[in-house]
């Protein structure tokens, strides 16, 4: 026990060593960029981005997805690349579709959701007082607004959801976590010196916040903005695959949805429901490793150091 | 000439634990004069309000009780008026690497308060004069520096670049908070003596805080020593220090080393030649004038 | 003081830090420490000064790496050990047994979870196995009474207890097994100058009193100055001079030492390198 408290204090110490000995790391944008080109970054970006790509440019270029035909169910054929639906439909060109639909349903959200928890986080911590008091509470009750129920509510009440209102109701109910987040950081930063020396120049609030405080928070923001895309692609492919998605659109959850009304599972027809459900495993596993890249830029600790190839040359020379 | 007044400056922080509330007395009526051309040293342990008294002049923080007065009005704390104030009042603090955003360069923290005070108007006069004032503090050439990023400094750098932006709306007073505490030993002096040439030459009136007694006794003209949130004694530095009155500061100028009281440097010295005695081999100097 | 016999002797050593560029922290340095000697370690920072005693300790980590030289510890037994020969079971047996480690933030590796009364017990759990629950504690108290804190406060979790007490605490635990040599590293620096000058007299008397040797790490040369038997001044990963506390005061060979001298203007002394006077004699300043 001693022995591990020990070496835990040297742990804590070197860091302190490696501090004194080394320029201080550095932590501007272009230090934060060089460190963030991870072979994990890379990796990530390129499946990403290649997603995203079949999602704007795939629809171009593929069938009118939900045109009927009468061969009905077929496996993959030069016709058709991925065979049909039940009624015909070309699974390709609904694929190309539904990511377009996915990705817009997970990127409007992620927006909708950093403006609303930038707006209560870092302004409700900025200023202080009354208003964070206020703030806060109110995003610790949306917090604990469990999402589902309130869209199956929502639900009940409009026959015709349109893709919009599915957004909305995601960014209402996501956005309380990464508020807290975001204002846990904010009330961090504006006790820094760096922000006090500004207000002491005569700094008005507003660019106090835009200038000195944003930029600082940036990779936590990002950071949410991954997150939150994720996160809204996996719910929305949940509510439309329980039947309670937006009606009439394209995803990777209606999709699914209708492979399992469609029992594609019981005739075996795997080329209907497998590319949707690869594509979310592969954006997630995408987006995932974006994400942990940019804690490991955002939280150092999580770096591991490794030992550079050449010890063994150096110890025995 | 703007004389800076401090009466009967009292803060207290309301502390919340659970349900229980306690309130700390931080300062407790602390009253001084800053008058232009004076340095006054306020010492004290961490803890002792000192910072708070910092923070209250340069309204980060609003008092409970008491008047910050600038030539015997009292200062304004918002609008206009809190703009006046801060041209004349200016702070540097004590962490250079914190007091720099990193993410900005050196540029950015002296051009901001040139254009937010109407110094100089223009992307070149604005740069121009950024430059000057980085000139000002011994970074020259200031082309040099002003495109680099904090984190390209080193500490003493920072910490002019923090006095640099500090002067650059012409202050007439200026609050010094632990300017060196964070610094490199051996270049501490540059800096403390890099204030003292610009008080002379700017006239300022400095409020030099720190925790340090020995730089506060050759760096100001007045000195207050704080404890517990009270100004336990003042005077000049050599009648506080030399000969303390209030039991805190007799504790501490005896717990603060200093090699030429020490008995056994008394008793080797004799074996040394005298030329050069330790902290005093400096030859261009006048001799015994403190 | 070199008549003594030695109880650690550093041959050349040389840490590297690996990386983009390879730093090298330490360069060459050979230190021979006394038994019951004070040797202060002055530098400012990134002089190396803690990466050499983490060094001598076996402490470092990926990145820093020894790339040379040689550590031996002189036992009581008259046994000697080659340090950078240890291996996992010796070293962890060696560490707390013979040189032991106060660090500057040391008064914040207490685990606040638990109380002191049981962080000190396991220094006994795990070096002296044998030794019972009752005489643990006995030596717990002892131990806390040494270092001049109540030991009533043995129940007391990290948080109730002031800096000073704290690293109080940890010199306790640093004396646990009554060390031949201590390394200090900073220990006093985060403290105000009243609580530092109480913890260098409880150090002084207790070298006093066991005997140990210590390597003192600071910044803070005229500190040191009091306090050392022996100064070693560091720059660059070398050391520049080493000498009696006396001969580094009086005497300074070294242009940085006498600058590092003169950058610790005097308390009640004259005025040094420092050009602002007092308002009186500001006209005659020099510039």
């Amino acid at each position: 026990m001693t022995s591990e408290i020990i070496n835990d204090s040297s742990a804590i110490r070197e860091e302190g060593v490696d501090d004194l000995i080394r320029p201080r790391e550095p932590t501007s944008s272009d230090g934060r960029l060089k460190r963030l080109l991870t072979k994990k970054f890379i990796i990530g970006a390129v499946v990403v981005l290649a997603i995203v790509l079949f999602g704007v440019v795939g629809p171009f270029f593929s069938q009118d997805p939900r045109a009927i035909n009468n061969i009905g169910l077929t496996p993959p054929s030069s016709q058709h690349l991925l065979g049909t639906t039940q009624i015909g439909a070309d699974i390709l060109a609904q694929l190309a579709y539904s990511t377009r639909g996915s990705l817009i349903v997970g990127v409007s959200v992620a927006a909708l959701t950093l403006f609303l928890s930038a707006f209560f986080g870092i302004l409700g911590a900025y200023i202080g007082g009354v208003v964070d008091d206020a703030f806060s509470l109110f995003t610790n009750v949306m917090l604990v607004i469990p999402g589902l129920p309130l869209v199956i509510v929502i639900a009940s009440y409009i026959q015709n959801k349109s893709v919009f209102l599915v957004i909305i109701v995601l960014a209402l109910t996501g956005w309380a976590a990464g508020a807290r987040v975001l204002r846990s950081q904010t009330l961090s930063v504006r006790n820094r010196d760096y922000v006090l020396a500004s207000r002491v120049s005569g700094e008005k609030t507003w660019r106090v916040i835009a200038v000195e405080i944003l930029p600082n928070l940036l990779p936590v923001m990002s950071s949410g903005f991954v997150f939150s895309t994720l996160g809204a692609i996996l719910a929305e492919a949940g509510l439309s695959f329980v039947g309670i998605g937006a009606t009439g659109a394209l995803t990777w959850g209606t999709m699914l949805s209708d492979a399992s009304n469609g029992q594609a599972l019981l005739f075996g027809a795997w080329w209907w429901f497998a590319p949707p459900g690869i594509l979310i495993a592969i954006l997630g596993a995408g987006l995932s490793l974006i994400n942990f890249s940019l804690d490991e830029v955002i939280n150092p600790r999580l770096r591991v150091h490794k030992m550079p190839k050449t010890e063994k040359k150096v110890t025995a020379s | 000439m703007t004389t800076l007044q401090v009466k009967n400056l009292c803060k207290d922080f309301r502390l919340r634990s659970g349900m229980k509330t306690s309130i700390l007395s931080a300062v407790k009526d602390v009253s001084f004069e800053l008058v232009p051309g004076r340095t006054i040293a306020l010492v004290g342990q961490s803890g002792s309000g000192k910072s708070t008294v910092a923070r209250m002049i340069a309204q980060l923080e609003r008092p409970t009780s008491g008047e910050i007065l600038l030539d015997g009005k009292p200062a304004a704390t918002r609008g206009g008026g809190l703009k006046r104030y801060r041209e004349e009042v200016q702070m540097v603090f004590q962490d250079p690497f914190a007091s720099l955003n990193a993410f900005h360069r050196v540029g950015h923290h002296l051009e901001r308060p040139i254009i937010l005070h109407k110094i100089a108007s223009g992307r070149e006069a604005v740069r121009a004069k950024a430059i000057e004032l980085l000139e000002r503090v011994q970074l020259t050439p200031g082309e040099d520096y002003i495109d680099r990023r904090p984190h390209e400094l080193s500490g003493g750098q920072r910490q002019r670049v923090a006095i640099a932006r500090a002067l650059a709306p012409s202050p007439s007073v200026l609050i010094a908070d632990e300017p060196v505490s964070m610094l490199d030993v051996s270049i501490r002096l540059g800096v403390l003596n890099l204030l003292a040439d610009l008080q002379r030459s700017e006239n300022l009136g400095v409020l030099y805080i720190t925790h340090d007694l020995a730089t506060a006794r050759h760096f100001s003209d007045h000195l207050m020593v704080m404890y517990k949130g009270e100004v336990v004694e003042e005077g000049t530095p050599d009648d506080v220090i030399l000969h303390p009155q209030a039991e805190f500061t007799r504790k501490l100028t005896m717990a603060a080393p200093e090699p030429a009281r020490n008995e056994r440097f008394l008793r080797a010295a004799k074996n040394y030649p005298p030329r050069t005695q330790g902290s005093t081999a400096v030859e261009d100097q006048p001799r015994g004038v403190a | 003081m070199s008549e003594k016999t030695p109880v650690l002797s550093v041959r050349s050593l040389s840490v590297d830090y690996l990386g983009d560029r390879t730093v090298h922290a330490v360069r060459d340095v050979s230190l021979v420490v006394g038994r019951g000697e004070i040797v202060g370690l002055a530098g400012e920072s990134g002089c190396g000064k803690s990466t050499f005693a983490y060094g001598v300790n076996q402490l470092l980590r990926p990145p820093a790496l020894i790339t040379g030289g040689e550590v031996v510890f002189h036992d009581r037994s008259g046994q000697d050990i080659n340090v950078l020969e240890l291996e996992k079971k010796d070293l962890r047996a060696y560490r707390w047994d013979k040189v032991s480690m106060v660090f500057q933030g040391a008064m914040n590796s207490l685990n606040p979870v638990t109380s002191i009364r049981s962080q000190m017990a396991d220094v006994f759990t795990t070096h002296r196995p044998d030794m019972s629950r009752k005489d643990r504690l006995a030596r717990s108290r002892e131990l806390l009474e040494l270092v001049g804190v109540d030991p009533g406060r043995l129940g007391s979790y990290a948080h109730e207890l002031s800096g000073g007490m704290r690293q109080r605490v940890m010199i306790a635990m640093a004396l646990a097994l009554n060390p031949q040599l201590m390394i200090m590293d900073e220990p006093t620096t985060a403290l105000d100058v009243v609580v530092q000058r109480e913890i260098l007299t409880e150090i002084m008397r207790l070298r006093e009193e066991l005997g140990f040797a210590v390597i003192f790490i600071t910044h803070d040369l005229p500190m040191l100055l009091e306090i050392s038997d022996r100064i070693a001044i560091m720059r660059a990963g070398q050391i520049l001079e080493l000498g009696t506390a006396e001969d580094i005061y009086f005497d300074a060979q070294n242009d940085y030492t006498r600058k590092l001298l003169t950058s610790f203007p005097s308390l009640t002394g004259e005025r040094g390198d420092f050009i602002r006077g007092s308002a009186s004699d500001r006209e005659t300043a020099v510039i």
